[in-house]
């Protein structure tokens, strides 16, 4: 009743092709924004902000990339960590080295290190196909880990190898409250999505999920595999350069190279998988799952055990928050193989129909 | 939409939290960081209990001038991310200090710490150069840095060869833990080698370190003269299970302090008979006042955290020690700010920095012969430089150096320039002498 697009012509292709075509979507969007950027801003605790908020928003950044690779072009890639930790280690480098560099060039060009090197690593996939693909960018992450931790060069020869940075501003102000971060990394998060959803949907979205889907009948139909596969490892390993320099830049401040380890590949792979493969939402409820989840379950449990009058030990909440965690994996795996966003889309379905369903 | 459920849940469950945290406004909340999961479990674990149950003594003593302490414990995992979570999570209910008990999340910190105005303590850890009050003003690596501990086993070994003058030509092999924790000591080793003309070999072990056959292959081709074990977990026992496996006499291996435990060696037992490692002030203390104390009047109430029998052993005692000179440093703020008042963690920074624990006060805590007076200052937030090797004779740890210092001829100008070089980068002044009495 409330979400139906009758009675709503287009008129012209311009109408037509625009990336919410239903009204009461651009009005949800245009809501979610104003939440996003001016509800949550003024409600939300500190704590909230720089321990929840923050890596939500800069996770589904990534995850929106390794979205693009895995999800849309059908690339299976674990060196999702090697690129964030090439991202970050760029941006610190033309940061600290060149004079006068602002923050938001300086976490364009990391991110533009890392698509050379997701170029790179990319160029095994035009040999090698799926499972294979995915050992072959593996080489990435255990390279990147042996490069930051090994060549001084890269960490402006700091005895310990930590490197951190601080002073951050974007156009003279000064990026340190909580507010800011969040606000700053929310910008970056909705310019960016806003160019993957766009690009997706234009010819070149549409070539790698013809190479997703076939790649052989792609080739057939004239979709140059190289051109198409080495574009998605570019924009993906951009994108995820840019979400790694936020996570070292805005979220811890300080970091190693543990901060991008494997763990953290593999993380990223399960955000896109669980959020749901080719879709720009599912990377958002991917990375609400797998960031947020942990932490509320930590939190919520003593809470909850508590009003039954068990009390339980630090140690023994991290276990359990583990093993809720998996079953919870495991679970949604079984009811939902496409994952979150797949939810999601027979949501408004079922709402499209409601109240009549038939 | 399942977001802002979430946040909302979330923000009713903060606000729940801050209502209690209202309710006992007379305490003087202290965060708990630490990890009793993970590959680090075995060596979190009984710091953390000596840590909780030190501050339930402070509290059966009667607490702080009659402030009681209250706190909460948040599992890291020894995860960065996840520390600066639990950091982020536990300050806004008036944290007096933090006490990471990680390297990476001590550099974390470092950054978050000044603009919270909480003092981020860690004893015997964290990045040496912090020792440096003028430019580290929230630092404290009170009672001893890597530094100390690396000049320290480097000063045993020359003692052993029998002075600086022998270790010329010699070859000292550092296997130590691949991340900012292990490459903490490589500085002043580098420094020491040049100075005095021995061979310094860098045997990196790729964390958590339970594989390390390369590692040990590289030992039995080059027979180092001696081997200084910077592990910390799995990686220890692993070491001196390989060490036993190639024949690598144990009597030459020193282990930092993070790798001279109970749970280090035990599962080895008379393996590692003869093993060495640094202890910054005390090993284990199981007949010490403070322990007694604990067992008195925690552990015989049953509110003791962890097993009764572990108390008093090497790590239990670093975490009780950690707590002690977080909650001294509280008194020291009550003394200039009010005694019996709730401290906020600028007072306790102030505290901290001009912590004086005499012989007097040491035994009145409990801590007689378990450590050696420490004084902090404005500049000097290490307070203390001293340190003791102990050898593991296949039941226990038993004391086999007297006292030593670590030179402050080496370690003063490390500190400084690596200090100022942090103060460039960060384009911060040193502070002056009008800020040091704030």
């Amino acid at each position: 009743m409330i979400y139906r697009e009758n009675g709503q012509f287009k008129t012209s292709y311009r109408a037509d092709q625009a990336i919410f075509p239903i009204a009461q979507d651009r009005l949800f969007i245009g809501l979610l924004l104003v939440v996003a950027f001016v509800v949550v801003p003024g409600l939300a605790s500190d704590y909230l902000l720089r321990a929840l908020l923050i890596p939500f928003v800069i996770m589904s950044l990534a995850a929106l990339g390794v979205n693009i690779l895995v999800g849309y072009c059908g690339q299976i890639s674990l060196g999702s960590g090697a690129f964030m930790a090439v991202g970050a280690y760029g941006a610190y480098n033309f940061f600290q080295r060149l004079p006068g560099m602002p923050l938001v060039p300086a976490l364009i060009l990391g991110g533009l290190c890392a698509t050379c090197f997701g170029v790179l690593f990319g160029l095994p996939s035009l040999r090698v196909k799926g499972l294979y693909l995915a050992v072959a960018t593996l080489a990435a992450q255990f390279f990147a880990d042996w490069m930051f931790l090994r060549i001084k060069w890269f960490t402006l020869d700091t005895p310990s190898g930590s490197v951190s940075v601080s002073n951050l501003q974007v156009f003279g102000l000064p990026i340190d409250s909580a507010v800011s971060k969040y606000l700053f990394c929310l910008a970056m998060l909705v310019v960016i999505a806003l160019l993957a959803k766009n690009l997706v949907r234009s010819a070149i979205g549409r070539e790698w999920m013809a190479i997703r889907d076939m790649d052989v009948a792609a080739a057939v139909l004239g979709i140059r595999p190289m051109y198409a596969k080495l574009t998605a490892f570019a924009v993906s390993s951009f994108i995820i350069g840019v979400a790694g320099g936020l996570w070292a830049f805005v979220y811890l401040g300080a970091w190693e190279p543990a901060a991008f380890s494997v763990d953290q590949s593999f993380r990223l792979l399960f955000m896109v998988i669980i959020g749901g493969l080719g879709s720009i939402m599912g990377s958002f409820f991917g990375a609400a799952f797998i960031v947020v989840l942990p932490i509320a379950l930590n939190q919520f449990l003593p809470a909850i055990l508590g009003m039954f009058g068990i009390s339980i030990s630090t140690a023994g909440i991290s276990h359990a928050e583990l093993m809720i965690f998996g079953v919870l994996i495991v679970w949604f795996l079984i009811v939902e193989p496409h994952g979150l966003a797949k939810l999601w889309s027979t949501g408004k379905q079922k709402l499209r129909l409601w109240p009549f369903p038939h | 939409m399942k977001i802002r459920t979430l946040a909302l849940a979330v923000t009713a469950l903060s606000a729940l939290a801050s209502t209690g945290a209202f309710a006992q406004a007379k305490e003087q909340f202290i965060p708990v960081l630490s990890y009793r999961t993970g590959p680090y479990a075995p060596n979190g674990t009984p710091w953390a209990n000596g840590f909780v149950d030190y501050l339930k003594l402070v509290n059966a003593r009667g607490g702080l001038n009659g402030v009681k302490l209250s706190f909460e414990e948040c599992e890291t995992g020894y995860d960065t991310a996840r520390t600066v979570e639990c950091y982020e999570r536990l300050k806004s209910r008036g944290a007096s200090f933090v006490q990471p008990l990680s390297t990476g999340g001590t550099f974390a910190i470092t950054e978050k710490a000044p603009a919270d105005k909480i003092p981020l303590v860690t004893v015997g850890y964290g990045r040496s150069e912090s020792a440096d009050g003028s430019v580290f003003k929230w630092n404290f690596p009170i009672a001893g840095t890597y530094w100390v501990a690396s000049d320290t086993i480097l000063q045993a070994i020359a003692k052993k060869e029998g002075g600086w003058d022998k270790l010329k030509g010699k070859k000292i092999a550092l296997v130590y833990h691949d991340s900012p924790f292990g490459k903490e000591p490589i500085a002043l080793m580098r420094e020491r080698s040049a100075l005095h003309g021995f061979e310094l070999t860098l045997l990196p072990v790729t964390a958590p370190g339970v594989d390390q056959k390369s590692t040990w292959l590289q030992i039995r081709q080059s027979r180092p003269d001696y081997v200084v074990l910077w592990g910390w977990g799995i990686m220890n026992t692993t070491a001196i299970k390989e060490a036993q496996a190639t024949g690598y006499p144990r009597e030459k291996m020193y282990g930092v302090w993070w790798a001279g435990a109970e749970p280090d060696v035990k599962d080895v037992a008379e393996g590692a008979k003869g093993y060495n490692a640094v202890t910054m002030q005390h090993g284990a203390e199981p007949n010490s006042k403070v322990v007694k104390d604990i067992l008195d009047m925690v552990h015989a109430k049953g509110q003791g955290t962890g097993p009764k029998d572990e108390v008093g052993q090497v790590l239990y005692m670093r975490g009780a020690m950690s707590a002690m000179l977080g909650t001294e440093g509280i008194r020291a703020a009550q003394e200039r700010y009010g005694k019996g008042k709730v401290m906020t963690g600028e007072q306790v920074r102030w505290g901290l920095e001009n912590l004086n624990l005499t012989q007097p006060k040491l035994d009145a805590l409990g801590f007689a012969g378990v450590m050696r007076p420490i004084s902090t200052s404005c500049v000097d937030h290490m307070g203390s430089a001293w340190a003791r090797i102990h050898t593991w004779d296949g039941k226990q740890w038993k004391f086999t150096s007297d006292w030593m210092q670590a030179d402050e001829q080496i370690i003063k100008p490390l500190v400084k320039s690596t200090a100022a070089k942090y103060a460039t980068e960060k384009k911060l002044t040193a502070r002056n002498g009008a800020d040091c009495q704030s």
